[in-house]
């Protein structure tokens, strides 16, 4: 009950600070690009988008770093044992995270408040340095989770980690690759609900600006979309590699085989190890996870019961995920094309209903991505070292606890979303 | 290896003592908040939101390091505290989200009217609510109630800090930080009424400060935690008694004749920089007092490399950190202390 309670706690906090995150990571490049125009072409309409970016980068932030900084403490309320025993080896990129948010914040309090005090270049530089910062950031939170999947840098005393190694820790397999994918995520997911939402208000009141808004973040979604599948594939062959259960939980694959079969689709059974329903693509699996059609993939009948992940949530998850990614670079394509070739046909209704559309596409997929990694992990919290019962908090109640945050977040979410309303009215107001 | 533990307390230290400087200010004007005068009500919370909004998230960033020091290089004491004081940090974190953001959303309500008055309200209140809370939190790693045995529910989450010690160390803190918040914003205003209100807040903040610390003494005085004792025989923490005593005398004065705000805030932080150098010392090096025992910093430190590592992305965080930060500083708050 309190492992339960525990691990959704944790997935609320987390699922929740990540839409905060990315916005942080992906916007203040939105941001300086728009200003880059600005300081550019002298277009006011620039300036104005700046402005009003800026404004939504600020509430975001606050949101995203309050959210953030409950999340370090979080950590040892709810997992002890794990920060206990994970704290002194991966402590590094949280150490050096501390650094990347010093900066972050200091560069978004010049580039909010510092319009007239700065040089335009150098305040142009510190919009850039908040979105650099929170790349930064980002891969530093990573290698940490990285670490979680491909555990390196300490030998496992019979539950007491010594020699410990902090930079092979930090550096571990995957992080470089998870890192790579969630930032491109970041700008996918918020390049697409950013250009949604401006085509939206476009449609709604033709005010030029949301097309300029509309345009800007539709070329950084769209180049992050045509990145994403070859990053993703990338990912799965690290997965493949280092976690085989975790891979047979996302394909819903039970029986080991050469020429494995890529399942489209599909509803497993862990009863039975039968998946109904999925449409099967010969030795697709085998080519997609080790580059050879004829690899043998191991499937999770030869893996021990006990450590198997939940089977049908990492697949339907995983399945999520990568029909997002296929459809929105499928659409990144015609996008691009149109913008290319025939920029007026962009502007058409039909398209930028699309785009309407794909609001939320990108912030699902990434959620259902986290899903797929920290399922897909279980039942370890450090891959085939530590189970996540064995660090759960041994007080009672966790409960009460995870009523309370998501009573919070939830709150936090309808406000963030009201003053979001709020300044767009207030915007229409001054273009008008 | 004792040489790397008291290198990495020195910036735990520091962390505390900057996250107390500058943080502790910002709560201290929520704090501040809640006893506006009715007549410059408007003018005094203007004055907050621009001192505090373009440094706010800045000063924040110092407990997200003390944190990560802490379960980095003493992952012991920073597991043994999310345990067994769950619900003061709990409480703690709520405030500190709730404070984060109602600032920020009464700074971008753009409509005005009817949201700004709750936005305000959630800010003070959450002000003196965290506040508090760090008071107690900190107050109960010193008193040693924490009970890893017990299994009672009181022994289990109250008892450690639902205690008049502790409790007197959260007003403590609240007075502390709303003292320092006055004698910065002191500087912030040219207005003269404005001044005088903030002087009075700020003595007023003073007194509160000195009764909670005659309290604190007063409740910390039992069999196995001697508070008094151990301070008035650590010759670190007696040196800082003494001059935080005298240099009330010049404080008093420059706060009722309307002496030059540079002068005022100089001497606050002196005096907030000395008490929490007393704290420390009479502290180390012991990180934690439980019933079965203390836990020292020595103890709790993580291995060797990690220690090593630790210290070197701090030297190099801190000098990328501290040209930035001087540089916000200087961009937001030349003018003011110019003019001061
Ligand atoms: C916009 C979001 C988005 C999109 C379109 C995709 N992904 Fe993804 N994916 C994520 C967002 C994401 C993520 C949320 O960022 C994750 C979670 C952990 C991580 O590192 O990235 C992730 C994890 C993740 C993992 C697990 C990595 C691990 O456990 O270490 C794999 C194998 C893939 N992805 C593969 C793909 C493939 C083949 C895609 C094909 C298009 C794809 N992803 C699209
Ligand atoms: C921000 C994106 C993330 C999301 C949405 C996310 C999601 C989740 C979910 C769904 C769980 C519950 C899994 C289960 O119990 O079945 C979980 C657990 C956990 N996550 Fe993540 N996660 C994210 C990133 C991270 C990062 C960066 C870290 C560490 C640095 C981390 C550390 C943990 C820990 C310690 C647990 C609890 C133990 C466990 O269940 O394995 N997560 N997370
Ligand atoms: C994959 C997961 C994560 C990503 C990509 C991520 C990224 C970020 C980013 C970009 C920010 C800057 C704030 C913003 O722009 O809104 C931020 C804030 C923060 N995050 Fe996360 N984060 C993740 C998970 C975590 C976890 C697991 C922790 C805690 C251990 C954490 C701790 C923090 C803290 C303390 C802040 C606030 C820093 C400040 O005050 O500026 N984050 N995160």
């Amino acid at each position: 009950m309190d492992l339960l309670a525990a691990r959704w706690q944790m997935a609320i906090s987390l699922g929740f600070h990540i839409i905060y995150a990315s916005i942080g990571i992906a916007m203040p490049f939105l941001m300086a690009t728009s200003y880059w125009l600005y300081l550019r072409n002298k277009k006011k309409i620039y300036l104005t988008l700046t402005k009003a970016w800026s404004k939504g980068v600020a509430i975001f932030f606050a949101v995203g770093a309050v959210s953030g900084t409950v999340l370090s403490f979080e950590l040892g309320l709810l997992w002890p044992k794990f920060m206990e025993h994970a704290g002194p080896i991966i402590g590094m990129p949280f150490s050096w995270e501390g650094t990347a948010f010093f900066l972050e914040a200091i560069a978004l309090g010049i580039f909010l408040y510092g319009w007239k005090r700065v040089s335009p270049y150098l305040h142009w530089t510190c919009g850039l340095l908040v979105g650099i910062a929170g790349v930064t950031s980002a891969f530093f939170v990573i290698c940490a989770n990285a670490w979680m999947n491909s555990p390196a840098g300490f030998d496992w005393n019979g539950g007491n980690p010594i020699n410990i190694d902090p930079w092979a820790a930090m550096f571990n397999d995957a992080a470089l690759l998870q890192g790579l994918h969630m930032v491109v995520a970041a700008f996918q997911a918020v390049g697409f609900a950013v250009a949604g939402l401006h085509a939206l208000l476009w449609l709604r009141t033709q005010f030029d600006l949301h097309l300029k808004a509309t345009k800007i973040a539709f070329c950084f979604a769209a180049i992050a979309s045509l990145a994403q599948p070859i990053v993703g594939d990338f990912a799965a062959k690290s997965v493949a590699r280092r976690q085989p259960a975790k891979l047979a939980a996302m394909e819903a694959h039970f029986e080991t085989m050469k020429r494995a079969p890529l399942l489209v689709g599909g509803i497993p059974d862990e009863a039975t190890g039968k998946t109904r329903f999925g449409i099967e693509l010969p030795g697709l699996l085998s080519f997609l996870a080790f580059g050879d059609f004829d690899a043998e993939v191991k499937g999770l009948n030869d893996i021990p019961r006990k450590e198997w992940p939940p089977v049908a949530i990492t697949h339907y998850a995983f399945q999520v995920m990568v029909g997002i990614g296929t459809l929105l670079a499928l659409f990144s394509l015609v996008g691009l094309l149109f913008l290319w070739r025939a920029p007026k046909k962009f502007e058409s209704p039909t398209l930028l209903k699309v785009l309407v559309a794909c609001i939320p596409l990108g912030f699902i997929a990434i959620e259902s991505g986290w899903v797929v990694t920290e399922v897909g992990r279980q039942p370890w919290i450090i891959y085939g070292f530590m189970r996540t019962s064995e660090a759960l908090t041994p007080r009672p109640g966790v409960i009460y606890s995870l009523a309370l945050y998501a009573l919070i977040y939830a709150l936090l979410s309808v406000v963030s979303v009201f003053l979001l309303t709020a300044q767009v009215k207030s915007l229409h107001k001054e273009l008008r | 290896m004792s040489f790397l533990v008291d290198a990495t307390l020195v910036f735990l230290a520091a962390g505390i003592l900057f996250y107390v400087l500058f943080g502790g200010a910002d709560f201290g004007a929520g704090i501040l908040e809640l006893f506006l005068h009715r007549k410059h009500a408007d003018e005094q919370r203007r004055i907050i939101s621009r001192a505090m909004a373009p440094v706010w998230e800045a000063n924040h960033v110092w407990l997200v390091l003390v944190v990560v020091i802490l379960f980095v290089g003493f992952p012991k004491v920073y597991t043994t505290v999310s345990i067994f004081l769950h619900l003061p940090v709990m409480a703690l974190l709520m405030g500190i989200v709730a404070r984060g953001c109602a600032f920020t959303f009464r700074h971008y309500d753009t409509l005005g009217g009817a949201y700004y008055k709750s936005y305000s309200a959630a800010f003070s209140l959450s002000s003196v609510w965290t506040a508090f809370f760090i008071g107690v939190t900190a107050g109960a790693t010193m008193l040693g109630r924490m009970d890893p045995v017990g299994s009672t529910f009181y022994s289990a989450y109250l008892a450690s800090w639902l205690n008049p010690f502790c409790l007197c160390m959260g007003l403590f803190v609240v007075c502390l930080f709303a003292f320092l918040a006055a004698v910065y914003l002191c500087g912030e205003t040219q207005s003269a009424p404005a001044q005088r209100i903030l002087r009075r807040q700020g003595a007023f903040a003073l007194g509160g400060m000195l009764a909670m610390g005659v309290g604190v003494f007063l409740f910390g005085n039992g069999p196995t935690f001697p508070l008094a004792q151990m301070f008035f025989t650590n010759r670190m923490s007696q040196v800082s008694f003494v001059i935080a005593t005298l240099l009330l005398w010049p404080l008093w004065q420059g706060l009722k004749n309307e002496a030059r705000s540079f002068r005022v805030r100089a001497i606050g932080v002196c005096i907030v920089t000395l008490v929490l150098l007393g704290w420390f010392a009479v502290q180390y090096p012991v990180a934690l007092r439980t019933t079965v025992g203390d836990i020292t910093f020595q103890a709790a430190a993580a291995p060797e490399a990690t220690l090593r590592a630790l210290l070197a992305s701090l030297i190099v965080g801190v000098l990328i950190i501290l040209p930035a930060l001087g540089y916000l500083f200087r961009v937001f708050k030349w003018e003011a202390l110019k003019q001061s």
